[in-house]
């Protein structure tokens, strides 16, 4: 035997039991990333639920605010309104999608997925810049619009919800197609079958049948989709323009330049728990990790 | 079964869809090829010259080159430290080890914004912010749940008896780990770091926190350019960011289509 087997051998021999289960359990392997997850993303976070209370005058001040100030109500409604309708568009769209993808010919769906995949990948910044292009008073929508003369005045799509919107659901699409893909695929498709077998038309087979059986799927879709936006910062903060604000870039204003740490704090804590939350009722219709990993492979 | 007409209609409304998921994108590419020196699509008369400022600007080019030293290190560290975890979480046994993993995985859920503030409020007392190790490990912290997913999909098709044998045969712990379960979860771990890759070569909300002058990646210059909306060297940029999206999408297919194989041996 190699002698250095031999020695590290010994080494584990001669420690404790309770060291030595811990050594040769995993949780050596699992400990750096733990610590750092800890230390330094999840200490930080509880300091600012923290601050959330005590920032600028201890007491819950800050979440007094919701009530009593206006503008922190607009953005609430604003916030809210907008991920809901993202939320119902994209998972609509989604179900559309996966369907598809599930029904079509192998060699159909393998293009389908790559072009979800690609779509997925592009940089957010990249899409973005793309809305921009397309959506300006003089960008292409609008000039090929009325060059055709199907509008007389450019249709306004930027730095208003509209702009907003679009860009969010083309961002969030692919998103709620993964879940909805993965309670699709499960299916037994034997059910259908004995539905249309016993003279259900394919209308009824899909209202009464089908539709129930993904419920798992599109509630985990919605779910993640509203979660996803409601932190969602870079396309409302340049296609709303200013004009459309919403939690996480009114956050940032407060953090980077009126240093209102208290206020930026509470919205966050509200944010998180939120977030929370939801996963919490995700969990019980669908494992995360199978939500999570399909996002990933 | 026959396919009804909703069926017929929804394949189409899908195909249409998908195109609208990914055509916008291509629409950096004539604006990248304007004449102009402002932002516009060109009209009969295309020039390379944006590209050319895109390749010989100071800025921009320092901007690729740090974008690229974040990503690979965030890759290294998030791959190393990821795929220990996973092979630490697939390795207990206890009921604790799924609570850990959710727990691990919060990263990837909690909103970006929260994360951009936790990172912005602990850097600033540590004296990370707008440093090189800041966004590294603000981004490792990011990115090190998806190599534990990715990994822990591979781990879940390995078989523990074979890890039992190596070591009853007399291989150490490190050289079971070396010669045993890394070549088997290969495809995984190599997934991952792809993904961790990406993650932080795209990553601007957390960026836009603890970064300032010193650092200032792709994404940074990106948002700006964006912003001020004027300068086509921004459409160059997109042009080149997409290229690079459709290469690591290659990459990316070609790796899980060895994945498929390797578990369809195991």
């Amino acid at each position: 035997m190699d002698p250095a087997i031999k020695s590290r051998g010994d080494i584990e021999l001669k420690a404790s039991p309770l060291l030595r289960s811990l050594t040769t359990s995993g949780w050596m392997l699992v400990a750096p990333f733990l610590a750092l997850v800890v230390f330094l993303y999840l200490g930080p976070i509880a300091n600012i639920l923290w601050l959330s209370v005590t920032e600028p005058d201890p007491g819950l001040g800050n979440y007094a605010m919701l009530v009593e100030n206006e503008t922190m109500g607009r953005i609430l409604s604003t916030t809210l309104r907008i991920c809901l309708i993202t939320t119902i568009l994209s998972v609509l769209f989604g179900y559309s999608i996966a369907y598809a993808m599930v029904h079509a010919s192998e060699g159909n769906r393998r293009r389908m997925m790559a072009l979800l995949l690609v779509s997925f990948w592009i940089s957010i910044l990249v899409r973005t810049f793309s809305w921009l292009m397309l959506l300006g008073n003089r960008g292409l929508v609008n000039t090929t619009l009325q060059d055709i003369g199907v509008i007389a005045q450019p249709i306004v799509f930027m730095r208003n919800e509209l702009g907003v919107l679009i860009g969010m659901v083309h961002y969030m699409i692919p998103y709620a197609v993964l879940p909805l893909l993965v309670s699709m695929q499960t299916l037994d498709t034997r059910v259908m079958a004995a539905s249309r077998n016993l003279g259900a038309s394919g209308g009824q087979t899909f209202r009464r049948i089908y539709l129930p059986l993904t419920k798992p799927g599109i509630v985990a879709a919605a779910l993640l989709v509203f979660i996803l936006s409601l932190g969602f910062y870079v396309t409302p903060a340049i296609l709303g323009g200013g004009k459309v604000l919403m939690i996480a870039e009114y956050i940032s204003v407060q953090l980077l330049i009126t240093l209102k740490w208290g206020t930026a704090a509470m919205l966050g804590a509200l944010m998180l728990f939120g977030v929370l939350a939801m996963l919490w009722i995700m969990s019980r219709f669908m494992s995360l990790g199978r939500v999570f990993g399909g996002a990933a492979s | 079964m026959k396919a009804g007409v909703f069926a017929v209609l929804n394949r189409w409304w899908a195909w249409l869809l998908l195109l609208f998921l990914v055509l916008p994108a291509l629409i950096a590419i004539p604006v990248s090829l304007t004449p102009k020196r402002f932002l516009s699509m060109p009209k009969g008369e295309y020039s390379l010259r944006h590209f050319e400022k895109l390749f010989t600007s100071a800025d921009w080019m320092s901007s690729f080159g740090q974008s690229a030293v974040i990503a690979t290190a965030t890759s290294l560290l998030a791959t190393i430290l990821g795929t220990l975890c996973a092979i630490g979480l697939w390795r207990i046994t206890s009921r604790w080890s799924e609570v850990v993993r959710a727990f691990l995985l919060l990263p990837l859920i909690i909103p970006q914004i929260i994360s951009a503030m936790a990172f912005y409020r602990l850097w600033i007392p540590l004296g990370l912010l707008d440093s090189y190790p800041g966004l590294i490990l603000a981004h490792t912290i990011l990115a090190a749940p998806m190599v534990l997913i990715t990994v822990s999909a591979s781990l879940a098709n390995f078989d523990p008896r074979l890890e039992q044998a190596s070591r009853n045969l007399g291989a150490s712990r490190w050289t079971t780990m070396k010669r045993v379960i890394l070549p088997s979860i290969r495809p995984g771990v190599y997934a991952g770091a792809l993904f961790a890759f990406i993650l932080s070569w795209d990553e601007i909300v957390v960026t836009l926190f603890i970064s300032k002058f010193t650092v200032y990646t792709l994404p940074r210059r990106m948002w700006n350019g964006i912003r001020e909306n004027t300068d086509p060297t921004v459409a160059a940029a997109a042009v080149v960011l997409i290229a690079v999206t459709l290469v690591a999408f290659a990459v990316s297919a070609i790796l899980s289509r060895r994945r498929a194989l390797s578990e369809e041996h195991a």
